[in-house]
């Protein structure tokens, strides 16, 4: 058995790591509440936005976190345009299909990342990952910390930004009631376009967060699908606070996983919350009911 | 023309041209790309079974390609079975591993993209035990079967070295999948399946037992995916926990059938040659280009994928189906 | 380096576009002279994927032997025939590197060299089993690749077995030399590829034999990106001594994740480690890798020859580390066999390889001699990175420093 302050530990790391966690799966689970398709091409996007981070570094020296703005604003137009011109053309009728067409849209992205970039891991190293505060039981680095914080802080401006605005409530229109909305003059394709645009929107966010820590290559995308995935699944698909407390969960579940059962079992945590939540609870903790 | 009578004219033509294969081609780049794609057209078929005809789409097939190759590898290895031996215990592992995550997805009723999500689950959890379970597997580092150098043991130890064993074993795999594809096609079985994948409620409103025939298509369709594991298993004598349940081999046994025509007997063949055609130029193109860099012939691969679905949905097969009915239309 | 593509267009030839064809059928154009005298030379290596960085190394380095035995006049005893390198990239995978053989044996290679990794290069030598080519590992140590009676795999360096036995025995004697001060081990190791496991299972029982105790094995996968976990877990343990043994990547992290966490054993006594003794390591992070141990693969620092060769490294842009030495050495190996046996068939080749006695090598190991293709004479050498340079402390005749053991404060 470990010490107290060692589980304490590892549970902080689970909840710094579980922040952006978060951060992924809100894109996710937005894009699913308003446009009722499960994006697979989520994680590639992320893998996407963290090699734009990485160039952005590697060229011009542009820190990560300063980049923040650019990326995320990058990839907003990059999901806007995805749906606009090839996802909300190519999937019509069944779900399986919109499933299929963000399948073939993320292994076109992670090939041609692999492509271009190679398979080599990219790493952004930013010169204060050393420092940071100390907390007696655990060292907290700078990335660890801003990761957290910001995650957070994007969290709360994007939950106000659907709650107050204007745009936030045809959103929110749209996701209740499609035909509804478009009777009453919302442009339902716009507002699909714009909500697939804040969800990569906020992996251009959480790439910024991860590329200190995260060394980069294509194969992640398929790592994050996963994670994220079973958090929205566990938050429930389109909550909001359940993508929020999904994430933490999952980061702490894989951190003490990997504490007691070692690096490689304490992954399984990951995908046997998933089986048991899609076999047991499909609508996850804070999920509605479809 | 009904589906019966253009079955056999196709398979004929497909029985004609295995054989002059290895009798017009030397090359053995050229007998292994055949061999491959053979190989990975019975994955396809496997899949076909389940998604195609079935309409139940796994992201996560791998689970029983892994676990055909793993058994077959294992009982060699560690327990010193002969090969021919291990074949009924690989496929029938197959048949256990589809039984066990069809019931669960069956029974509290996944339909759609969460079957397709819960596939995906299934593949990782595998993948992480086969790493994990290292009495077993000898995990992350891969398990190999011992070479056998001596040409006249062959048969014996199911391995044929670089001479064309492997493409009439290939051959032979093809031919059995094209024959299950042919009979669920004129089977009750088959149509009650073809009922479920088209409105699983009104089916069951007729009487189909669709927790029932879908339990015997995932069975099926395991078993079809695990012995074509035993193939890779024979044929490369390795075997890991990433080529066994990592997500490359799922994405490809999906891609074929559906480029190729889900629900056909030939998709998944058409599907795999077409590909691996299309992946061979792109390779070469990406070579001539760029040298050494893999990705390009998986980039076609997705950009065919969403094409086909986009434009497509019945696959090449559907296509020449729709190009030999006008033709006959206009005749 | 100069990229052989055109020997692999016979059977492209096929595939290609014309326009393909004929851009690099005129680039061949003035090589078809030569072509008809070269001797190719399979070189297999994980030169993308999470190996990247050490599987492009050791072709740098057998491109170097090839380079220096083309300028010196090609192998003499088949009238200066050049060699030529027919490259392939195992992109970090075993099964891709077996698919790579097969394109060897279509290009008509005399042998290949290769592929860095233990498990690529158990799959490696098996396919070229299957063909007959000859087949020298450069580094992979996993010692099954040596033990399944092939008879077309040799590899010159030393196995984790002979290493494994050097890394306890020096261990114990620094440990004495110093007073004792070191009773208590953990283990970090790789567990992806037959190398980590292997080697920790070994050092473990080596350890135990000489009354050390081992309070923790902690393996994890490679690629890994996260070492926090166990990390943590070496803080709860409070070994005096941290053995990692894993590939460059994962040695950098966890050594940075150490000394972030303030975890500071008494020394880090790394077997196999993958950056612990190497340039790049000490370049990139001078402060994380200080007094950090190593007993890995080395080239003689006594020996001039060696020098040169480091310096046309250097020359090269690259960092001369084990991956350039072991597989300049393994080309070198070839090439004396060669040399003997005057042809350039597989055959004879290989049994050139088999009775070799070759000793103008650079590595400081005994007498050559090849027993089920394994060199006998093989070893490593026990290194440690004190200030700017990284020295060799154990065994004395190759000793250039004094090993600061345990590390100071």
């Amino acid at each position: 058995m470990y010490d107290p302050s060692i589980i304490a530990a590892s549970i902080i790391n689970g909840l710094m790591t579980g922040s952006v966690y978060s951060l992924v799966a809100l894109g996710l689970t937005l894009i699913y509440g308003v446009l009722h398709i499960i994006n697979f091409a989520h994680g590639s996007l992320l893998m996407l936005c963290m090699y734009g981070v990485w160039f952005l570094y590697a060229q011009a020296g542009i820190d990560p976190y300063l980049a923040l703005p650019l990326v995320a604003a990058g990839a907003y137009c990059l999901g806007y345009g995805l749906q606009r011109s090839v996802i909300g053309k190519t999937s019509h009728g069944r779900d399986e299909i919109i499933l299929l067409v963000t399948l073939g849209v993320s292994i076109i992205i992670e090939n041609i990342a692999l492509f271009v970039f190679t398979a080599n891991e990219r790493v952004v190293q930013v010169p204060y990952d050393i420092d940071g505060i100390d907390l007696g039981i655990t060292f907290l680095v700078i990335p660890q910390i801003a990761a957290f914080v910001a995650s957070l802080a994007i969290t709360a401006a994007l939950w106000l930004f659907i709650a107050r605005t204007d745009i936030g409530k045809a959103i929110r229109a749209v996701a209740k009631e499609r035909q509804g909305a478009r009777l009453v003059g919302v442009n339902v394709e716009h507002i699909f376009a714009v909500s697939f645009g804040i969800g990569t929107a906020c992996l251009g966010a959480a790439a910024c967060l991860l590329a200190p820590t995260f060394p980069i290559s294509p194969q992640i995308g398929y790592i994050f699908v996963l994670i994220a995935f079973t958090v929205v699944v566990l938050g429930g698909m389109g909550s909001f606070v359940g993508a929020l407390i999904g994430g933490l969960i999952i980061g702490v579940t894989e951190s003490l996983g990997g504490l007691f059962f070692g690096e490689s079992l304490g992954k399984l945590g990951i995908s046997l919350i998933f089986i048991l939540i899609l076999l047991f609870r499909p609508t996850g903790l804070f999920g509605q009911r479809t | 023309m009904s589906i019966r009578s253009s079955f056999w004219p196709l398979f004929g033509v497909f029985m004609i041209a295995a054989i002059a294969a290895p009798l017009t081609i030397s090359s053995v780049f050229w007998m292994d790309f055949l061999t491959l794609t053979l190989f990975l057209a019975v994955l396809g078929q496997g899949w076909n079974i389940l998604g195609g005809y079935g309409g139940q789409f796994s992201f996560g097939h791998a689970v029983f390609f892994g676990t055909g190759a793993y058994l077959q590898v294992i009982l060699q290895a560690k327990l010193g079975f002969n090969p021919w031996a291990a074949i009924p215990f690989a496929i029938f592992g197959g048949i256990v591993i589809g039984a066990f995550t069809g019931f669960l997805s069956f029974r509290y009723g996944l339909r759609g993209s969460y079957f397709a999500l819960i596939t995906l689950a299934f593949a990782e959890a595998f993948r992480v035990l086969a790493t994990s379970a290292e009495a077993i597997t000898d995990g992350g580092q891969g398990i190999y079967i011992t070479l056998n150098q001596d040409p006249s043991r062959a048969l014996a130890t199911l391995q044929f070295g670089a001479g064309n064993g492997y493409y009439f074993c290939a051959v032979v795999m093809t031919v059995m999948s094209l024959l299950v594809a042919y009979w669920i096609e004129n089977s009750r079985f088959g149509a009650q399946l073809i009922a479920i994948r088209e409105d699983e409620d009104a089916a069951e409103a007729i009487g189909v037992n669709a927790f029932k025939v879908k339990m015997q298509a995932i069975c099926l369709s395991g078993a079809i995916t695990a012995f074509g594991g035993v193939f890779y298993a024979q044929k490369f004598l390795l075997m890991d926990p990433n080529i066994a349940y990592g997500p490359v081999k799922s994405v490809e046994m999906l891609v074929m059938p559906i480029i190729g025509g889900m629900g056909t007997i030939f998709g998944p063949l058409v599907g795999s040659f077409f590909l691996h055609s299309l992946g061979e130029v792109s390779k070469e193109a990406a070579h001539a280009l760029v040298g050494d860099r893999p990705g390009l012939d998986l980039i076609v691969y997705g950009i065919a994928l969403v094409l086909i679905l986009a434009l497509l949905p019945n696959g090449l097969v559907g296509l020449m189906r729709k190009l030999l009915r006008r033709e006959a239309s206009r005749a | 380096m100069t990229d052989k593509t055109k020997f692999q267009l016979d059977r492209r030839q096929l595939v290609a576009g014309t326009a393909a064809v004929a851009a690099t059928t005129a680039l061949g154009m003035p090589h078809i002279a030569r072509a008809a005298d070269a001797i190719k030379i399979g070189l297999i290596h994980p030169v993308t994927g999470f190996l990247q960085f050490s599987g492009s190394q050791c072709r740098f380095g057998a491109q170097l032997a090839i380079d220096e035995i083309n300028k010196n006049g090609g192998i003499k005893s088949m009238g200066g025939a050049m060699l030529e390198a027919v490259l392939g990239d195992a992109q970090s995978k075993a099964e891709i590197g077996a698919q790579e053989v097969t394109k060897m044996q279509e290009a008509g290679v005399a042998a290949i060299v290769g592929a860095y990794s233990s498990g690529i290069s158990t799959a490696t030598t098996q396919e070229a089993a299957k063909h007959g080519i000859p087949h020298v590992v450069d580094v992979g140590v996993s010692d099954k690749i040596v033990s399944r009676g092939l008879t077309n795999t040799f590899r010159f360096g030393p196995g984790f077995g002979v290493i494994a036995k050097q890394g306890v025995k020096s261990l114990i004697e620094l440990n004495k030399a110093a007073g004792n001060p070191v009773k208590t081990v953990a283990i970090v190791h790789e567990n992806s590829t037959p190398f980590g496991t292997g080697i920790a299972k070994l050092m473990t029982n080596g350890l135990k034999d000489a009354g050390f105790e081992i309070i923790e094995t902690l393996g994890h996968p490679s690629p890994n990106r996260d070492f926090s976990n166990i990390v943590l877990k070496l803080k709860a343990a409070n070994a005096d001594l941290v053995i990692p043994s894993n590939y460059y990547n994962e040695y950098v992290l966890l050594a940075r994740t150490m000394q972030r966490q303030r975890v500071s054993p008494k020394a880090i006594y790394s077997v196999l480690g993958g950056a612990a003794s190497q340039y790049k390591f000490l370049k990139e992070f001078p402060e994380a890798a200080q007094y950090i141990m190593d007993c890995n693969h080395w080239f003689n620092p006594k020996n001039p020859k060696a020098l040169e060769v480091r310096q046309a490294t250097r020359d090269g842009g690259k960092f001369f580390n084990y991956e350039v030495f072991l597989a300049y050495t393994a080309m070198m190996f070839v090439a004396d066999a060669m040399e003997r046996a005057g042809s350039a068939d597989r055959a004879k080749i290989t049994e050139a390889l088999a009775s070799s006695t070759w000793d103008g090598h650079i590595m400081p190991y005994g007498p050559t001699k090849i027993e089920n293709g394994q060199n006998t004479g093989a070893r490593p050498l026990n290194t440690q990175i004190i200030g700017k340079e990284i020295e060799v402390i154990a065994p004395a005749e190759y000793a250039t420093a004094k090993a600061a053991f345990p590390r100071p404060a």
